[in-house]
């Protein structure tokens, strides 16, 4: 599934839009940045509430699909212009991180 | 962050030599260097996950200078087949290296740990994703780090 897709499926609201057509291969949770860079895989869609730059900064050096803002998470404004700029694409929700991983895990075991 | 980029290129790829400071005060800015290389790279044509692995490693060396040691300089060298990053700093030095690798050890203050930092894995995320990585430190005189990975063939 692509991003697109996922905005699609889990009803994200879109703040920031990088690449929406880049793949979607798996995702991860968590607001500890050296724990996402440590466990988080290329192409994963990121749940977090952390929306400052140092995320930003995070998805790109991680390689990440998408960072999505759990519990409509703030993106405070420098991190949504580091974002536009890195092209890094940023969505929101109201559901938990649990619950967005869940209907993600959905999707992707009936792509599999 | 001020970036002196000293190119020394002969041939296409063969060492390039890249230098950035890595200011102290702002840590919003840390991550400029490590992106910097990772643009490079990709430039470079180097394999994808060659890139993530020097971005990780080189992000978690620079954050560490700015939250831990006011700042440092990173050096890195691109050869076709090696990437060295040396981060080197005056700061406070590491008492206990052994314990400083360890997972979930973090000296961290709270303002940082409110951004998502002080998780105490980033100097085991530079060992998991680098294949060499020695770090000199003296108490009081700073610390250095200088980690490789080599690219696969
Ligand atoms: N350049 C440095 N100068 C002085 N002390 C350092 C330096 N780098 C790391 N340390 C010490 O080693 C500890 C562990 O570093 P590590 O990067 O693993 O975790 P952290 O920076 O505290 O948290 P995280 O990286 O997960 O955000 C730090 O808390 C700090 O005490
Ligand atoms: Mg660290």
């Amino acid at each position: 599934m692509t991003v697109r897709d996922l905005i699609t499926d889990l009803q994200l609201n879109p703040l920031v839009e990088g690449d929406l057509g880049r793949a979607v291969t798996g995702g991860y949770s968590g607001d500890l940045l050296s724990w996402v860079m440590g466990r988080a895989k290329a192409g994963d869609a990121w749940f977090s509430v952390m929306g400052n730059v140092n995320a930003v900064a995070v998805c790109v050096l991680a390689d990440v699909a998408c960072l999505v803002l759990c519990e409509n998470a703030a993106l405070d404004e420098a991190a949504r212009a580091r974002a536009e700029l890195e092209n890094v694409t940023v969505l929101r929700s109201n559901d938990t991180a649990y619950a967005l991983a869940a209907a993600l895990s959905k999707r992707l075991e009936r792509i599999v | 962050m001020q970036m002196v980029c000293t190119v020394a290129t002969r041939y296409e790829v063969n060492n390039l030599k890249l230098h950035y400071d890595v200011s102290g005060d702002d840590f919003t800015r840390a991550g400029e260097a490590s992106g910097a290389i990772k643009a490079t790279l990709k430039r470079l044509g180097f394999p994808a996950d060659v890139i993530r692995r020097v971005a990780i490693a080189m992000y978690e060396g620079e954050i560490n200078m700015v939250i831990h040691a006011d700042g440092g300089v990173a050096d890195v060298e691109i050869e076709p087949d090696l990437i060295v990053i040396t981060l080197t700093d005056r700061g406070p030095g590491i008492p206990d290296v052994e314990k400083a690798m360890q997972e979930g050890f973090s000296t961290a203050p709270e303002t940082v740990r409110n951004l998502g930092f002080g998780a105490g894995m980033g100097l085991p995320n530079i060992k998991r994703y680098t294949d060499t990585l020695t770090i000199d430190t003296e108490i009081g005189k700073g610390t250095c780090i200088r980690m490789t990975i080599a690219v696969p063939a």
